[in-house]
């Protein structure tokens, strides 16, 4: 029975719903709009991070590798693309 | 009547009144063709509802051909306007137009749908595949794409043609500056066959990660396989902000929102960052496919394996990530300071160096190789110094400071046509000469094949070259004419007679499949051009199944083993086949998708309910339809065999 009990998964669903309480406080409690999209932003990518590997079975067949490099690839393109707009349009605009 | 008001032609002239009467015509010609020749059945059975990825690719090729036509005249008619000072063949409007449409058919409708199409009729051929891993989602893609085509194509005698440019700048492609629905037209059209290009791209990876031949690990792969997949993680990654580009762009033009507009905390800058990160990977989409085509005709022709294959694949690589960086380079003039500019100068120079590691293995292929100058070979020697002009003068334009002389003129016209027509155009020649007798069992006629690349290159020379001086001297681009003191006159004429064998070249090379289809012998064998990879294994023309067993690969040059080293590719006996069966819920879809984009443009609402309540409607059918594809026996896969003579 042990075996059977997809212990990582129920785990993984619990911390989700923790992740969306704290999100949520954003709404309930009064605080600054920094800190507000800190928390949104950081709940959210883990959020997504978790949803990857525990629902959708990243790195649980062969594919590892690729599946693993592809997701690494586009955070690092996505990053360069934010940070890039924000250089071009708004810090370094002159 | 007047529901009918919004469809007329904001700007006539008497050639628009008269290409709508010719695509009439041709669309009554078609029908009555099919009808009387009893021809519709098997279109239908045979082509539109096909999920063969073989079928798909030629669909793409033929589109690709005909949207090359399109946009070549558009081009020649640019050519003609600007022949002589002060001409008055096109107005400022029309010209305004022509550009646009050149701009976007040729990168969009033509170029995509050439490499995709390469990409369809090759990859799975070169992996030992028998299709793409969703056959049925790959004829979704080629007839989504087929509809934003029509949508695009159709804009000019319904409604009004866009006419921003193919990058479609805000605010000028805001309702402030372009009323008409033009700009409508360029968003629906880009974003329905945008949506199928992002499919394709999910498609291959998928397909080259997980369908290869048993043995054939990733650095076992044939180079333009490998070039494939790169291309289409590009895709992947990029296309998505095309997709929310458009989406922001309707909404400002229809819903009244600013994310575009220059007030009410919109930023009209965000549409040209926005564009071109979609943009510049969109560069290197296009030309990436073309070195790997290189990369295969170079090594066959030179009788050569490839040199440097490792490092290929890692500027490949690079290449993908850097296309991604190097964005800002085609705003440089914009307005951001020295510390902006100096990032991406320096990013876009530094991208140059991946590119030209592979010019020199190309160059190093060819050394001491026992060249065979056939048509493909020719294209990809004419293509290694073209290219580089076309690159050298791309490293001048990365100069930020430089920039400021070049930008908008002539000279920037004629750097990225040097490295897109050399690039891309000649691979695609290069490529469909190549893989000819593969797709339709005949080869091409070399004399009137070199005859066209001949007419071809020195038509480029002549209609490009000219251009970097009057840009030098300062002819800006988009200019629809010119007063006679400014000089650019004689140079002008230069190009446009340059333009002139560019299109007797085309001519020549339609030629040459009337002529071959005619006159080529039809024996030619599974590997008339003595290549190295796998899809030459195949017999030809190729069954539907591709192999009737799963080759074993031990090298990215398998076939070419299993002629010299003895490499045995068929080690196992025949087994039934599992093929996905055809389907007509990809055309459907496309047309439900080409009323939505069209009654989207017109904002006509009832249209765009119904259309997108038909696309989900087909949706929920596919979600609950049963298609377990169909099992080919073993009797009927060697009676095919011993007909074709296949595989040994």
């Amino acid at each position: 029975m042990k075996e059977l009990f997809p212990v990582k998964q129920v785990m993984g669903f619990v911390f989700s719903l923790v992740l969306t309480a704290v999100a949520l406080s954003v709404y309930f409690f009064n605080m600054s709009f920094e800190m507000g999209m800190t928390i949104l932003l950081v709940t959210a990518f883990i959020q997504a991070a978790l949803q990857l590997v525990f629902f959708m079975h990243a790195g649980e067949s062969n594919d590892k590798k690729a599946i693993y490099t592809n997701v690494y690839y586009g955070i690092a393109i996505a990053l360069v693309t934010v940070f890039g707009t924000l250089l071009t349009l708004i810090w370094g605009y002159m | 009547m007047e529901f009918f008001d919004r469809f007329a032609i904001p700007h006539p002239s008497p050639m628009i009144y008269a290409s709508m009467v010719a695509i009439g015509l041709v669309l009554i010609a078609i029908v009555i063709g099919l009808t009387y020749f009893k021809k519709w059945g098997y279109l239908w059975r045979e082509w539109l509802t096909t999920v063969d990825h073989k079928r798909i690719g030629m669909m793409y090729i033929i589109s690709a051909l005909l949207m090359l036509f399109r946009g070549g005249a558009d081009a020649v008619m640019m050519r003609l306007q600007t022949a002589v000072p002060d001409n008055t063949f096109l107005d400022a409007q029309h010209y305004n137009e022509v550009f646009t449409t050149h701009g976007v058919v040729m990168i969009i409708f033509m170029a995509m749908a050439f490499i995709i199409g390469m990409m369809n009729f090759v990859v799975p051929l070169q992996i030992g595949a028998r299709d793409v891993a969703f056959p049925r989602l790959n004829a979704i893609s080629f007839w989504l794409y087929f509809a934003g085509a029509m949508l695009f194509n159709i804009s000019f005698v319904i409604g009004g043609s866009p006419d921003a440019g193919w990058t479609n700048y805000f605010p000028l492609a805001g309702t402030e500056f372009s009323e008409t629905v033009g700009v409508n037209y360029y968003m629906w059209a880009l974003q329905i066959s945008g949506i199928g290009t992002l499919m394709t791209g999910i498609n291959f990876i998928v397909t080259i990660l997980k369908m290869r031949a048993p043995g054939m690990t990733l650095m076992k792969m044939p180079m333009f396989t490998w070039s494939a997949l790169i291309t289409n993680v590009i895709i992947v990654f990029a296309f998505p902000v095309l997709t929310i580009a458009l989406l922001m762009g309707t909404l400002d033009r229809q819903f009244g929102t600013h994310f575009f507009a220059s007030t009410n905390g919109g930023m009209d800058m965000l549409w040209a960052n926005l564009f071109w990160v979609w943009g510049h990977p969109e560069v290197y989409i296009l030309i990436l496919p073309a070195f790997g085509i290189y990369s295969e005709v170079i090594a066959t022709f030179s009788q050569r394996n490839l040199y440097g294959y490792k490092s290929m694949v890692g500027s490949m690589v690079l290449i993908s990530f850097m296309s991604f960086l190097v964005w800002v380079h085609h705003f440089f003039t914009m307005g951001h300071g020295p510390l902006v500019n100096g990032i991406f100068s320096i990013t876009t120079m530094a991208i140059a160096v991946p590119t030209g590691i592979k010019i020199f293995n190309w160059l190093l292929t060819m050394w001491k190789g026992k060249i065979r100058f056939t048509v493909p070979m020719l294209y990809s020697i004419g293509f290694i110094p073209l290219f580089t002009i076309g690159g050298v003068t791309g490293v001048m334009l990365a100069m930020a400071s430089a920039d400021y002389q070049y930008h908008n003129t002539m000279f920037l016209v004629a750097h990225f046509h040097n490295v897109i027509i050399p690039g891309v155009v000649f691979a695609m020649l290069a490529g469909l000469t190549y893989w000819w007798p593969k797709m339709f069992g005949f080869m091409l006629n070399e004399r009137i094949g070199k005859w066209g690349f001949w007419f071809l290159s020195i038509g480029f020379c002549l209609a490009f070259f000219p251009m970097y001086i009057t840009g030098l001297d300062g002819q800006a681009r988009r200019m629809y004419t010119y007063s006679e003191e400014t000089g650019f006159g004689p140079l002008n004429m230069l190009s446009f007679f340059g333009a002139g064998l560019m299109a007797i070249a085309f001519i020549l090379i339609v030629y040459n499949v009337y002529y071959s289809f005619r006159h080529s012998p039809r024996n030619v064998g599974q590997d008339p051009w003595n290549a190295r990879s796998l899809e030459w294994a195949t017999p030809n023309p190729v069954p539907h199944y591709n192999f009737a067993v799963t080759p074993v690969v031990n090298s990215s040059e398998a076939f070419w083993d299993s002629k010299k080293n003895g490499h045995q590719l068929f080690k196992n006996k025949t087994e039934k086949i599992h093929m996905p069966n055809n389907s007509g819920l990809p055309i459907i879809l496309a047309g439900l998708f080409f009323v939505f984009g069209f009654s989207f443009v017109f904002g006509i609402w009832p249209g765009v309910i119904i259309a997108a309540l038909g696309i989900f409607g087909c949706m929920a059918y596919r979600t609950f339809e049963k298609d377990n594809g169909h099992y080919i026996p073993v009797e009927e896969i060697e009676e095919t065999e011993k007909k074709l003579g296949g595989a040994k």
